[in-house]
């Protein structure tokens, strides 16, 4: 059986969950070999997580030369990589760092490329999700080695030893490759809440919170949820860019959205449509996020979300 | 300085949007506009001209590549300022995926270049119908250049560039030299509206339309038929089910909520 090659989505060496679905989703093309960038030690210490859900090899690339430049060096080690494994595809996380990685990698390797696949099936048949959320799309690559970026979400990690054999891969990094440069980074402050694109549950706030998001903030930590935010939340400067939901926001596609004091925008649709269950508060009975829902509640935020938190805290004793 | 600004002509999202029997993107049925996103990457193009030392030394070109309608996205870049504009059209080029794509958009931006790699080459950071967001880096790659994506902000000192960008779990500044590919995205600054004088100037300035021959780009490594990828099939979604509506009195809105998440097993 071929090899099927996965970039681990890592930060400081621990492995991000989408990993984990890459890895079962390419048990259905063929032997997972996760390919893991950073140091030796880090390596190490993810190994074991890696061949637990199905790595057969590791590939370790020693991250010393490359580390703090942009997604280029990235796309050649995983070129020289498919070159010598002639894989059965590559699969990276739908990341706008996955997605360039994998376009500089498509055209390296005259291959076809696949985005934001929600999900993948037997023989390389690709599921996309299109036209903010109305129209799904199978579709296949046809040339080279396949190389798909899979969105958050798109399988249930499933646990299958693999052998887990580590190999060190030197690859060769051009310094062309080696320009555009992270000069600073600031850290954000961590919520201690989930992850927006992975959570389980969302809770989302929109210009009907009036920019008071603790309502958002307490049924959301009362449900173990992520928080979102429509844009012109975002705008309005009341949280974080990385709170977006939407077009040029998050993609998200939770078992649980709840959308508080949003009117339901194509934009914002586009990046929750396919949410398993859609609950919203809205004042307005018409608001058109009405029309996507499993429950609406017609009425203010601002009574509601505090006594159904409160409500929900009773039951949990 | 030469920036080129590469616009693309979309389908209005906000219109009922739909696939033709070869699966490829209807764009003639439905109307189309300058991608809203694209106008982002035309604004800051400005106002690096405009904060040039000499602005007349700085040349910003938009380049769109698709069908004869994709003209008016080119054309609405010069009205809000741009000084020149480039329009691929071939009937060859139909269908193509991203790769291909890339390929014309590649030659295209060194054509618009006078035949080198423009200083700046700048884009959206997705375009609103495909919304791939991969662009960039394919041309970036073409280009034999870096990108930096995804920038909030953009500041330029003689040929170096420095963008921040608010990823996920922090805010970096980036710092790359020219040439490179860049994206802004919508947190970069509103775009202006074309002006009525804007409008009038745009008509005089130059406007070059090329086909895939002009390019030296060969027919047989765009379009459909050879496109890399090929779709299998497309649905609709099937709408979702009208749901339950209450109405909140006394109460009643914060009792409904919490049994449908107690019935679905959320709490
Ligand atoms: C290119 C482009 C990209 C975009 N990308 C995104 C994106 O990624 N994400 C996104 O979200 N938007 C995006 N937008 C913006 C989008 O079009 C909408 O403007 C935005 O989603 C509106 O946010 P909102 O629903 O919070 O605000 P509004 O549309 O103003 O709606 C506020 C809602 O709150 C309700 N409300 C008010 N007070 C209360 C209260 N006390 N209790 C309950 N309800 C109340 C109102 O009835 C109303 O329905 C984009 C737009 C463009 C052009
Ligand atoms: N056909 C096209 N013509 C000109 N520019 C394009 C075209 N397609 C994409 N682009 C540019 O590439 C960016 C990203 O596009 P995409 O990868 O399709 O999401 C867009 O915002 C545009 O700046």
């Amino acid at each position: 059986m071929s090899e099927v090659l996965v970039l681990v989505d890592h930060a400081e060496g621990v492995v991000k969950k989408p990993t984990y679905e890459l890895l079962t989703l390419a048990r259905r093309l063929g032997e997972p070999s996760a390919v893991f960038i950073g140091t030796a030690d880090a390596a190490g210490a993810v190994k074991d997580n890696l061949a637990r859900y199905g790595a057969e090899k590791v590939y370790v690339v020693d991250d010393a030369d490359i580390k703090g430049f942009l997604v280029a060096p990235k796309a050649e080690a995983l070129a020289q990589l498919v070159e010598k494994t002639s894989p059965a595809a590559v699969l990276l996380t739908s990341s706008p760092e996955g997605k360039e990685v994998a376009a500089r990698l498509a055209i390296k390797t005259s291959s076809g490329l696949i985005t934001d696949a929600v999900d993948i099936a037997e023989g390389g048949i690709t599921t996309q999700s299109v036209f903010a959320g109305n129209y799904t799309v199978t579709a296949k690559v046809t040339q080279g080695t396949p190389v798909i970026t899979v969105k958050p979400n798109a399988a249930t990690p499933q646990e299958h030893t693999g052998a887990g054999v580590v190999e060190e891969f030197a690859a060769t990094i051009s310094e062309a490759a080696r320009t555009a440069q992270i000069v600073a980074s600031q850290p954000r402050e961590k919520s201690g809440r989930p992850e927006l694109t992975e959570a389980a549950i969302v809770v989302s706030g929109g210009r009907g919170t009036g920019g008071e998001f603790a309502p958002i903030e307490a049924l959301a930590d009362a449900l173990g949820a992520a928080v979102g935010a429509s844009r012109a939340a975002v705008d309005s400067g009341w949280v974080p860019h990385s709170y977006q939901v939407g077009q040029t926001g998050k993609t998200v596609s939770p078992q649980l959205y709840v959308a508080a004091g949003i009117s339901g925008a194509i934009q914002h649709r586009a990046g929750m449509q396919t949410s398993k269950t859609i609950v919203a508060i809205n004042k307005d009975d018409e608001a058109p996020i009405f029309e996507l829902v499993d429950l609406g509640v017609v009425g203010d935020l601002h009574t509601v979300l505090p006594a159904a938190t409160e409500a929900i805290h009773h039951r949990k004793g | 300085m030469r920036i080129v600004v590469c616009v693309k002509h979309v389908p209005d999202a906000t219109a009922d949007r739909h696939f033709e029997s070869d699966y490829t993107v209807d764009r003639v049925g439905v109307d189309g506009l300058l991608s809203e996103l694209d106008e982002y990457a035309v604004e800051q193009a400005l106002r690096l001209k405009e904060k040039a030392e000499s602005p007349e030394d700085v040349t910003v070109t938009a380049v769109t590549v698709g069908p004869e309608k994709a003209a008016d996205a080119v054309r609405k870049a010069l009205q809000m300022g741009a000084d020149a504009g480039v329009h691929v059209s071939d009937e060859a080029i139909a269908g193509s995926d991203a790769i291909a794509t890339s390929l014309v958009l590649a030659a295209a931006v060194r054509k618009a270049a006078g035949g080198g790699v423009p200083d700046l080459v700048m884009c959206g950071m997705a375009s609103t119908d495909g919304s791939m967001g991969v662009l960039p880096a394919m041309l970036a790659e073409r280009l034999g250049v870096p990108q930096v994506t995804l920038a909030s902000q953009v500041e330029t000192q003689g040929d170096q560039v420095r963008i921040k960008r608010d990823g996920d779990t922090a805010t970096e500044v980036i710092g790359a030299r020219m040439p490179l590919v860049l994206s802004v995205t919508d947190q970069s600054g509103e775009a202006r509206y074309p002006s009525f004088k804007g409008i009038m100037a745009a008509k005089k300035k130059p406007m070059q339309t090329y086909s895939l021959v002009d390019l030296d780009v060969s027919a047989d490594q765009v379009g459909l038929s050879v496109a890399w990828s090929v779709v299998e099939g497309t649905e609709a979604r099937p709408p979702r089910t009208a749901g339950e509506i209450v109405r909140d009195e006394d109460g009643s809105g914060a009792t409904a909520l919490t049994e449908f998440l107690a019935a679905k097993k959320f709490i």
